[in-house]
């Protein structure tokens, strides 16, 4: 009997074929639109982390509550014993110290005079200890469209838009006009090694990287540094764990009378990105349920009109002295057949172009032309392990309920009258 | 129950819902049908000939009175026992053939026996005998798009005999045939009816079909109007 249905079920296109390709069609949909959006959401929020928040970051307080001017005035003093011992407390992180300054571009002309200005921000980080993963982190390697990566004190990397307004080529040499950690003004002169583009609006206008080192003696912040960041080597932003560091550091370091004392703040502490990952993790959730009932709905009425087509055939075979409960479950039988397969097809084909996203992207640098919030403007997928099953929920439960719902119908009505339908 | 019938039918009564009334197809019908009988259920349209011929396959349950097929009564049994009275006793041949379109004459006949669970060597000289029977032996592997509609209704006397069921309900089988065909289809009805004693009840308004039958029942307005018995020379 088994390989009876089967063979009808291989032989009837209808039966099988369409409704694999409807099946594994809406599973690869959501495949694909689950690992993109997971990918958008998570890259947003990573972007922030490694250039700016960090999954966790400790300033002074003082420097906290100014955030957005860089006060490089209020950083924090003997950064580098703060940074060995939060590595030591808390190693599941990485910590970095970073220098978040802003200025002015002065580039002169061969008389000395300035042919060239313009607005900065400047990051100073760890580009020349052996080890230091900063340059990976930042993704400053393949950033790098002209030119090369710093090798020497004294060289710098700015931003390929930057450059470009300002006639600036590797080689050349920049003035960098800012304040010292003691208000004074401080002009430094560096050598541009090479231009970048990060892919973010924000920072692709106008941004320096230097080596902290740099940045220390050009603003005058010995020992000192405006934040120190921690990452997770998770290798993405976990709310708890990150929770429960700052309040770990901030019971045994943070003093509120003391306004240079250090507070760690978490990613969701800062730039109002709290409100993002909350707003993303309801919106992610929204959206892939607004889909997951869309394609369900898709999938049940294939599933319901595969059933309402057979019913003539169901009541040649109820006549024939089959039971409803055995035509009932061979309908139920055949769609977990179907859908299984339909998902497994569905999931392999969403893999194929979520993996393409994930590494290619979409890039929609022309329409984050004017953003003010750091975002990749390559917008990637991101395969979790939700990615592997979600798509077998409309894939095979809704084809399931489709088809039990159009199978109710021979329950419900006499043999008599499936066989009219049969005539028909 | 046994009234040494094959089917008895008293005072059957069949309504059906239509808007707020009902529509009375069968009005008082009192019949009996021996084994061997060859008899067509004879009307214009209305008349109540499927509604009965439904009732007695058991497809259907009456409104009043009582259908007794070989000892059971039809309104008195369950969904599973109904089944089980077709899958054993009864077979069905219809106007438009329906056969299972994607598979072939082979299996199309092959379906009743797989729902019996007889073991696939029987089953396989059973489906042979049946081919034989109808003269399709060579059509075994042809689906039935391939077929002639003569050849589809051939086939769907094989399956409804395969089983050598005691009755076989036949519902206008020639009303999609020409007149070549319809009397190929008789001929091997009659054959079989004679070789296997096996009870052929038709309902037919065919003038063809009339020509073979043995007993003549005719309905009119759900009753019976003639209850007349052939006797051929």
């Amino acid at each position: 009997m088994i390989r009876f249905l089967f063979k009808g079920l291989i032989r009837d296109k209808h039966r099988s074929l369409l409704p694999l390709i409807v099946v594994a069609l809406g599973v690869m949909l959501t495949v694909v639109f689950h690992s993109w959006l997971t990918g958008v959401i998570s890259d947003s929020i990573e972007y922030n982390a490694r250039f700016t928040t960090g999954h966790v970051k400790v300033m002074t307080m003082a420097y906290a509550d100014n955030l957005d001017q860089m006060p490089n005035d209020l950083a924090l003093l003997n950064a580098d014993s703060l940074t060995v011992a939060l590595k030591k407390q808390f190693p599941g992180m990485e910590w970095v110290e970073r220098i978040h300054f802003a200025g002015l571009v002065d580039v002169p002309d061969r008389s000395g005079e300035t042919r060239a200005q313009g607005n900065t921000i400047g990051f100073g980080i760890d580009l020349f200890t052996p080890g230091s993963a900063e340059i990976d982190r930042m993704n400053i390697r393949k950033s790098v469209v002209e030119g090369r990566l710093p090798k020497q004190n004294g060289e710098i990397l700015i931003s390929n838009e930057l450059a470009s307004d300002m006639k600036l080529k590797p080689g050349d040499t920049i003035s960098l006009i800012s304040s010292t950690m003691y208000g004074e003004m401080a002009i430094y002169n560096f050598t541009v090694a090479g231009t970048v583009v990060f892919g973010t609006s924000f920072l692709d206008r106008g941004t320096i990287i230097a080596d902290i080192a740099d940045v220390r003696q050009a603003l005058n912040m010995e020992g000192a540094s405006g934040e120190i960041l921690g990452l997770s080597q998770k290798g993405y932003f976990d709310k708890n764990e990150a929770t429960e560091i700052a309040a770990a550091f901030n019971r045994n370091y943070n003093k509120p009378a003391d306004e240079f004392s250090p507070v760690m703040k978490t990613l969701m502490e800062q730039n109002n990105l709290g409100a993002l990952v909350d707003y993303s993790s309801v919106i992610l959730t929204v959206l892939v349920a607004v889909f997951l009932l869309a394609m369900s709905i898709v999938l049940w009425n294939a599933g319901l009109l595969g059933g309402l087509r057979r019913y003539g055939e169901f009541g040649m075979r109820l006549a024939i002295g089959e039971e409803k409960g055995h035509v009932y479950k061979t309908m139920i039988y055949e769609s977990l057949l179907i859908g299984t397969f339909g998902s497994l097809a569905g999931v392999a084909l969403g893999m194929v172009f979520a993996w393409y996203f994930q590494h290619y992207g979409l890039n929609l640098k022309g329409m984050m032309q004017n953003a003010t919030i750091i975002m990749p403007t390559v917008f990637k997928a991101r395969i979790t392990p939700v990615t592997w099953f979600i798509g077998f929920i409309p894939g095979i439960l809704s084809t399931l309920i489709g088809t039990m719902l159009s199978g109710i119908g021979i329950y419900k009505r006499q043999t008599a009258q499936l066989f009219k339908e049969l005539e028909a | 129950m046994d009234s040494g019938h094959l089917i008895t039918i008293q005072h059957l009564k069949k309504h059906f819902a239509m808007g707020a009334g009902k529509f009375t197809a069968l009005n008082g019908i009192d019949l009996t049908f021996d084994k061997g009988e060859f008899t067509g259920i004879i009307g214009p349209s209305g008349s109540g000939k499927t509604t009965l011929l439904n009732i007695i396959g058991s497809l259907d349950v009456p409104s009043e009175g009582k259908a007794i097929v070989m000892g059971k009564s039809v309104g008195d049994l369950g969904a599973r026992e109904a089944a089980m009275l077709r899958k054993t006793k009864l077979g069905f041949i219809f106007q438009s053939y329906n056969l299972l379109q994607v598979h072939t004459v082979y299996e199309n006949v092959e379906f009743p026996l797989l729902l019996l669970g007889i073991d696939a060597a029987t089953r396989k000289q059973m489906v042979k005998d049946a081919l034989e029977w109808v003269g399709l032996t060579d059509k075994t592997s042809s689906r039935p798009a391939q077929l002639s509609g003569g050849e589809c209704q051939r086939v769907a006397i094989a399956r409804a005999m395969v089983k050598k069921p005691e009755i076989v309900l036949a519902d206008e089988p020639t009303a999609n045939l020409d007149a070549a065909n319809s009397h190929h289809i008789l001929q091997t009805m009659e054959k079989l009816n004679h070789e296997f004693r096996t009870t052929f009840i038709f309902a037919t308004h065919d003038e063809k079909v009339i020509g073979y039958i043995r007993r003549k029942i005719f309905l009119e307005d759900g009753k019976v109007a003639k209850d007349e018995l052939i006797t051929k020379s």
